[in-house]
């Protein structure tokens, strides 16, 4: 009897390569610890302490770590672990949200563009070229000084979040759309596309249906890619006193106020500049090997 | 080649002013004035500062006495109304550019070595190591490095003043620190680019004449691998240059980056407007000095 042979899918494929990526595994558990201790740990330690990430106690000033306050606290005397994994929260809701924003913008923008080619591809293109070739860094930090947060705070969430989500949501998109582009312009002109044509499936859904999907891979190694860059641009907004605003706290204003005091209160920089450059570590080295899994032609050797 | 140039430095021209209309527009529409302090000034002397600044005028008329007050010269800030916006970028571009050009040579001294090295012996200890001190410092942000640099540096060894800004030895800490990450970047694409060349036809030929291991590499296999470096640096300058807006608020250096957010800040219209357009066409110019670039170290590819 003839043997069944079982193909491996792209998803098996690239599960067995990324297993094989030691340091990447080890970065996925690491940041799934980052993850856990900054959900969970306000209410955690609201039960056992009572602190919460704006309770201040400012009699008691900026101590140093201790029983009591693991990380120390700042000078209003708020406990400064709670207010890293709050910062944490943010920093990463952020960067998810604002990567999501760009994924969809960019997938959209370049799968249209692609699909559409001709005059409208072209045009399309010259768009993400002029803005590629914009200081937009600099239109973001104009918009960020210029709009007052509460003016665009929507469904309950701070205003200055909102704004966040957006500036690095639209200015992030510009080289997916391109990548995404280059795929379905290969992709429209396979036998599938032509026969889902044949069978008169609407253009739409041809596109979204049939062609995006094939797309993921290098979607999801360059989402990968972009978190960590849109979690570094938020905390630089944050640091220059643009993004999140008090008594709300992402890591970005944690170091900030951190590196004011540092000569004197070496541990409010010590903590939130550390968890989130060991967050920054694990997500690019998770990218690193999500790439060599995923996207075997973009390998560096 | 010369045309292609002379058609792209007039292309420049449309985008600053495009680039100009958004962020003037921008400006415009968000609430609170250059002169809305937080004590408000009488209704009439307020008119009159709107009235000496045009600001009383149609949107489109403002826009373009700014624009030509920009391009000729005689446009003054709104806050500092005794100089002119390109006085005041003059005197802070300096800092700014010295800071800017000290980490690109940082960034390019330790990442091309770095990246050849790695290239060189490729899956040795050697490569794995400075691959990942790469991607640490990838992950290190520069507002977290500045700070631990000036406490080891300054504040506990004193081998360098903290924050100053007058003479070379003050200049080393703010370069590597804004360098750092970027001398990451450039290890990594000198990597990617030698590792690609090092295999090719012409490489093994140069070998093969029997020239020494750095002959090869330095006037046959590099020219090649820069590639990707020299295609980077376009985007770079813009990175850099944003960058050294931290850089600056650290190390306080009196520069334009921190100015520009000051301004913008104080919704001081002209400066923001002069600082975007400055930006802007360097930027420009710079991505199309780094085609040019291209075209010689590759002569396969054609503007």
């Amino acid at each position: 009897m003839a043997e069944l042979v079982e193909g491996t899918s792209l998803w098996q494929d690239a599960w067995r390569r990324w297993r094989k990526h030691r340091v990447s595994v080890a970065s996925a558990v690491v940041l799934a610890f980052v993850i856990v201790f900054c959900a969970i740990g306000p209410p955690l330690v609201q039960a056992i302490w009572g602190w919460t990430y704006e309770m201040q106690d400012i009699p008691l000033g900026a101590v140093p770590p201790s029983a009591e306050h693991p990380f120390g606290t700042d000078q209003l005397g708020r406990d400064l672990m709670v207010r890293t994994m709050h910062g944490g929260r943010v920093s990463l809701l952020v960067a998810l949200v604002a990567t999501a924003v760009s994924l969809t913008v960019g997938v959209t923008y370049g799968a249209v563009s692609g699909y559409s080619g001709g005059r409208v591809d072209a045009a399309m293109m010259r768009f993400v070229d002029i803005m590629m070739s914009t200081p937009y860094l600099l239109l973001v930090i104009v918009l960020m000084a210029v709009i007052p947060p509460s003016s665009v705070s929507f469904a309950g969430l701070d205003g200055s979040f909102v704004l966040m989500f957006g500036a690095l949501g639209l200015v992030s998109w510009l080289v997916l759309a391109r990548i995404v582009r280059g795929q379905v312009l290969s992709l429209k002109r396979r036998e599938f596309v032509e026969a889902a044509r044949a069978i008169g499936v609407k253009p739409h859904l041809i596109l979204f249906r049939h062609i995006v999907p094939n797309t993921l891979g290098p979607v999801i190694v360059y989402a990968s890619m972009t978190i960590p860059g849109v979690m570094l641009s938020e905390a630089f907004l944050s640091f220059l006193g643009l993004g999140i605003r008090e008594p709300q706290a992402s890591w970005g204003t944690l170091v900030n106020e951190g590196s004011n005091a540092m000569s004197v209160m070496p541990w409010l920089l010590v903590f939130p500049g550390g968890l989130m450059t060991l967050t920054l570590f694990c997500l690019n080295f998770l990218g690193d090997g999500l790439r060599d899994a995923l996207d075997p032609s973009a390998r560096k050797s | 080649m010369l045309g292609h140039v002379l058609r792209r430095l007039l292309g420049i021209i449309p985008l600053v002013l495009l680039l100009a209309l958004v962020t003037f527009a921008l400006l415009k529409l968000a609430p609170g004035g250059p002169f809305s302090a937080e004590r408000a000034l009488p209704p009439e002397i307020e008119r009159q500062l709107e009235e000496k600044f045009l600001l009383d005028r149609p949107f489109h008329e403002q826009y373009f006495a700014y624009v030509g007050g920009i391009l000729d010269g005689t446009l003054p800030s709104l806050k500092r109304p005794g100089e002119t916006v390109g006085e005041l970028i003059a005197t802070s571009v300096p800092a700014s550019f010295t800071l800017g050009s000290m980490a690109l040579l940082v960034a390019l001294a330790l990442g091309i070595p770095a990246g050849v090295i790695a290239a060189l012996r490729q899956n040795s200890l050697l490569d794995y190591g400075s691959m990942s001190i790469a991607l640490i410092g990838i992950s290190v942000p520069n507002f977290v490095l500045g700070p631990l640099l000036v406490s080891l540096f300054a504040l506990q060894l004193g081998l360098v003043p903290p924050a100053l800004w007058d003479g070379p030895r003050n200049m080393i800490l703010p370069a590597v620190t804004l360098g750092a990450a970027y001398a990451a970047y450039v290890a990594r694409l000198t990597r990617a680019g030698m590792l690609e060349v090092i295999r090719s036809d012409f490489v093994r030929t140069a070998r093969a004449k029997g020239l020494s291991e750095l002959q090869v590499v330095v006037r046959h296999a590099l020219k090649g691998g820069l590639l990707p470096v020299v295609t980077w640096l376009g985007p770079a300058t813009a990175r850099i240059l944003t960058g050294t807006v931290v850089i600056e608020k650290i190390f306080n250096v009196p520069g334009l980056g921190y100015y520009f957010v000051q301004s913008a800040l104080d919704r001081d219209y002209s400066m923001v407007l002069g600082v975007v357009m400055f930006y802007a066409t360097l930027l420009m110019v710079m991505n199309l000095l780094v085609d040019v670039a291209y075209t010689y170290l590759d002569p396969r590819v054609e503007l």
